[in-house]
C-alpha cells in the first residue's frame, strides 16, 4: 500500500487539503496527515512514500490522484527538503514541522523527541536556566528580552506555587508560525514547557490559545492528553482566548487565565515574580519555548553559533500578505529584509512591484524597498524605528494607499485597545479622527481643486471632522500631521504597554516613508528612483 | 440553561477563574450569552453581575443576541488587505445581503469580521461557518452564497 503524506494544518485544510486526502483515501493508500512544511504556493502538497524519498507534488487537487500515483503529474517537485525554499533554511525548531504525524509520539520519539527533557532532568535546575542563557535565546513574542534571565528570576523566587504559561495568543497579522507549531508539532511546545518547569519548578502549566485558531487549540489538547504521562508530574491544560488581541500582552493575558477582562495590568511587579493568580510565572511565547528543546538537546553552542549580533539563534519568519511565495522561513538572525522579500518570497504575488512591507504585526512599522538592505536583527530593526516583533512579514503591492494603513493602524488600536490606559484608549480614536481629515483633507490637492470644499462632502465634516468647534481648528494637511505626531509621541510614552505605545510605529513610519500618500510632496529619493 | 450552568460548574469547578471556559460553554450550547442569564452565572461562580457584564462585553467572542444560522467570518486584518480583502469584504456583503457585523433581516446568516486567522500568505480569509477558506475571490464568494442559503 502507498503511503502518502499530506498535511492537515488550518492553511492546507483552507485550500482544500481535506478533500485530497479523502482522494487519496479512496484510492487505497495509506494516507499520514502532517503538519505543513510551510510553503503555501504548492499546497496542498501530497509526498508520496518512494525508494528515492518522500517526492512532493503541488499544488494538487483530487481529481489528480492517479497523475499523482504513477509520477506523471505536471506538479512533480522532486524531494521536497531540496527545493530552494527549504534547501536554504536553517530548521532547529521547526525540523519536525510537515514530516510526521503531529500526534504520533513514536514518530516524535524517532525525530529526536524528548532528548531535550531528558537532558534537563539530568541536570540540575540552575543547569538548565545556564543553558538558556548561554543559547542567548530572546523573547520571541517580540519584545526579545532574554529568556534565560526571566526563568532565573522565576527560579530564584521562592514560592510553592509557581507555573509556566505558553502566550500562544498569536494575533499579529502577517504571523502563523505559533500555529504551524501548534497543529505540526505540538509534543515540542510540551517538551520545552516541560524543560521550562524543571528549570522553575513549577508544577503547572496553561497554553492560552486564541480561538480564531481552532486547530490548534485540538492539537494541543490531544497532544496534552497523549504525552501526560512523559511530562509528570508537571500537568498542562489549555485555555482558549476570546477574541481579544490585547490578551497577547502578557500581563492582560494573566488576567485574561483568572477569568477577568483582559485588562493590562502595571508593571512591576514583574509576572515572574507575581504572575498567575500572584505566584512566580514564566511566561514566554511559543517560539521560545519551542526553541528550548533543540537548545538542551543539542547544546547551547549549537544554537548560538548562528544568528547576528545579539540576536543568537534561528527566527522562523513568516512571509505573508501580497507576496508569491509566502510561508514559513526558519534561518538565522542577521538575512536582509530584501532577500527574504524579494529572494525567497519572489516578490509580490500580483506581479506588481513592491511598494511597503510591513514588519511585526500591526504594531509593526512600514518599510519601503529603499530600506531592504536592513539585517534581519532586534537591534538593527529599533535603530531603524520599527520592531522585528514576531517575524511577520508582510507585503504590498503599489496598489496600497499609506494614510488608509495608517487610519486602519489607529483603528485597530481602538477597538482591541483594554481601555485602562488614557493614551490608548482616547488617542486610537482621536487617531482615526486625524487620519480621516487628513484622508478628505489630501483629496482636493490631488484633483487640483485648491482645497475647496468637495460638493459630494458635508461642509462641516470637511473643516473638523468630529469637532464640537469646528471653526477653531486648523484643518490644513500641515496642521494635522503635525497633530498626529504629536499623539504619536504621547501614545508611545504615555501608554501602559505595546498596543498603544507601538501603534506609532506604523503610523509615523507610513508618514515617514510614503509622505505622499499624506497629501505631502514625495520624499526625492523616491523621485530619483 | 440554570441546569446546563449547574452540571457544568459540578464538572469543571467554580473558581473565579472557570468564567471564560463557562461562557465558551454556554455560546456553544446555546449560540449566545443572554443577558437573562448573567445572574445565574455570577451566582454560580460566586461573582457580582456586573463583573461577569464586564467580562462578557469586554471579550469579542462573546455574543449577546442570537447569530444569524451561518456564520460567515471575513478577515480584515493587514494581511488580507494586502491581497484586495477590502474589496472582498464589500462584494459579501453586497453578494450576502448583509452589512458587515450584522445579521441578516431573516436570520439566515450573520456576516462578522475578524482580525487574523493565520493564514496570512494565501488570503483573503474567511471561516464558514467554522471552516476555514483561502484565497476568496468572486468565484469563491458564489460558492459561500451557495452553501449558506441552505
Amino acid at each position: 500500500m502507498t503511503r502518502v503524506f499530506i498535511s492537515r494544518d488550518m492553511a492546507s485544510i483552507a485550500l482544500g487539503a481535506d478533500d485530497v486526502a479523502r482522494a487519496f483515501v479512496q484510492a487505497g493508500c495509506e494516507v499520514v496527515r502532517t503538519g505543513s512544511r510551510g510553503l503555501f504556493s504548492i499546497e496542498p502538497l501530497v509526498e508520496v512514500e518512494t525508494d528515492e524519498g518522500r517526492i512532493g507534488y503541488g499544488p494538487v487537487g483530487p481529481q489528480d490522484v492517479a497523475a499523482v500515483l504513477d509520477g506523471t503529474h505536471g506538479a512533480r517537485l522532486g524531494r521536497v527538503d531540496d527545493l530552494p525554499f527549504f534547501a536554504g533554511q536553517q530548521r532547529f525548531t521547526f525540523a519536525r514541522c510537515g514530516v510526521i504525524d503531529p500526534l504520533s509520539l513514536a514518530d516524535y520519539a524517532a525525530h529526536g523527541g524528548w532528548r531535550g527533557l531528558e537532558k534537563a532532568r539530568g541536570q540540575s535546575p540552575q543547569m538548565v536556566v545556564d543553558a538558556v542563557k548561554a543559547s542567548g535565546l530572546r523573547g520571541r513574542g517580540g519584545a526579545g528580552f532574554p529568556t534565560g534571565i526571566k526563568w532565573q528570576t522565576v527560579l530564584d523566587a521562592s514560592a510553592a506555587t509557581k507555573f509556566i504559561v505558553c502566550n500562544a495568543d498569536e494575533g499579529d497579522s502577517g504571523t502563523f508560525a505559533d500555529r504551524m507549531l501548534m497543529e505540526g508539532d505540538p509534543f515540542c511546545l510540551i517538551e520545552g514547557m516541560a524543560i521550562a518547569a524543571h528549570a522553575v519548578g513549577a508544577g503547572h502549566g496553561y497554553i492560552y490559545i486564541r480561538s480564531e485558531y481552532p486547530f490548534s487549540i485540538a492539537a494541543m489538547r490531544a497532544a496534552i492528553d497523549a504525552s501526560a504521562h512523559i511530562v509528570a508530574p508537571f500537568t498542562l491544560e489549555v485555555r482558549e482566548g476570546a477574541g481579544a488581541y490585547v490578551c497577547g500582552e502578557e500581563t492582560a493575558l494573566l488576567d485574561s487565565i483568572e477569568g477577568k477582562r483582559g485588562q493590562v495590568r502595571a508593571k512591576p511587579p514583574l509576572p515572574a515574580l507575581q504572575g498567575l493568580f500572584g505566584q512566580p510565572t514564566v511566561i514566554n511565547n511559543v517560539l521560545s519555548l519551542a526553541a528550548v528543546p533543540f537548545i538542551l538537546a543539542e547544546g547551547a553552542e549549537a544554537y548560538a553559533a548562528v544568528g547576528f549580533g545579539r540576536s543568537r539563534g534561528t527566527m522562523p519568519v513568516q512571509l505573508a500578505g501580497n507576496v508569491k511565495h509566502g510561508g514559513l522561513y526558519e534561518i538565522g538572525f542577521g538575512i536582509t529584509l530584501g532577500e527574504l522579500v524579494n529572494g525567497i518570497g519572489g516578490g509580490t504575488a500580483s506581479g506588481r512591484p513592491v511598494r511597503a512591507v510591513q514588519v511585526g504585526g500591526p504594531l509593526g512599522a512600514y518599510f519601503p524597498p529603499g530600506m531592504f538592505h536592513l539585517p534581519f536583527d532586534y537591534e538593527a530593526f529599533a535603530q531603524a524605528g520599527g520592531l522585528i516583533g514576531h517575524a511577520g512579514i508582510t507585503v504590498f503591492d503599489d496598489s496600497v494607499d499609506m494614510a488608509h494603513m495608517a487610519r486602519f493602524a489607529m483603528e485597530f488600536c481602538a477597538a482591541e485597545s483594554c481601555g485602562k490606559c488614557t493614551p490608548c484608549r482616547i488617542g486610537s480614536t482621536r487617531g482615526v479622527e486625524i487620519m480621516d481629515r487628513i484622508i478628505a483633507a489630501r483629496v482636493p490637492a490631488q484633483s487640483g481643486a485648491g482645497g475647496q470644499i468637495a460638493p459630494s462632502r458635508n461642509g462641516v465634516l470637511e473643516k473638523a471632522l468630529y469637532s464640537r468647534a469646528p471653526d477653531r481648528i486648523d484643518v490644513s494637511v500641515e496642521a494635522q500631521t503635525r497633530l498626529l505626531r504629536d499623539l504619536a509621541d504621547t501614545m508611545k510614552y504615555g501608554s501602559l504597554c505595546a498596543l498603544g505605545g507601538f501603534t506609532p510605529y506604523p503610523v509615523l513610519s507610513a508618514l515617514d516613508h510614503f509622505p505622499e500618500d499624506f497629501g505631502a510632496p514625495a520624499p526625492i529619493k523616491e523621485a530619483a528612483e | 440553561m440554570e441546569e446546563f450552568i449547574g452540571a457544568w460548574t459540578a464538572r469543571h469547578g467554580k473558581s473565579r477563574d472557570r468564567l471564560l471556559p463557562l461562557l465558551h460553554a454556554i455560546q456553544e450550547e446555546a449560540g449566545y450569552v443572554d443577558d437573562a442569564i448573567v445572574p445565574a452565572i455570577a451566582q454560580a461562580l460566586n461573582l457580582s453581575r456586573a463583573d461577569v457584564h464586564g467580562v462578557i462585553t469586554f471579550y469579542h467572542d462573546f455574543r449577546r443576541a442570537a447569530p444569524g444560522r451561518h456564520v460567515v467570518k471575513l478577515c480584515r486584518a493587514e494581511s488580507c488587505q494586502a491581497r484586495g480583502g477590502a474589496a472582498i469584504e464589500e462584494a459579501a456583503a453586497r453578494r450576502l445581503g448583509v452589512p458587515m457585523g450584522e445579521t441578516r433581516v431573516d436570520g439566515q446568516l450573520s456576516l462578522e469580521p475578524v482580525y487574523c486567522l493565520g493564514l496570512c500568505a494565501i488570503g483573503p480569509n474567511a471561516l464558514v461557518d467554522g471552516r476555514p477558506v483561502a484565497r476568496v475571490d468572486a468565484a469563491a464568494l458564489e460558492r459561500i452564497a451557495a452553501e449558506v442559503a441552505a
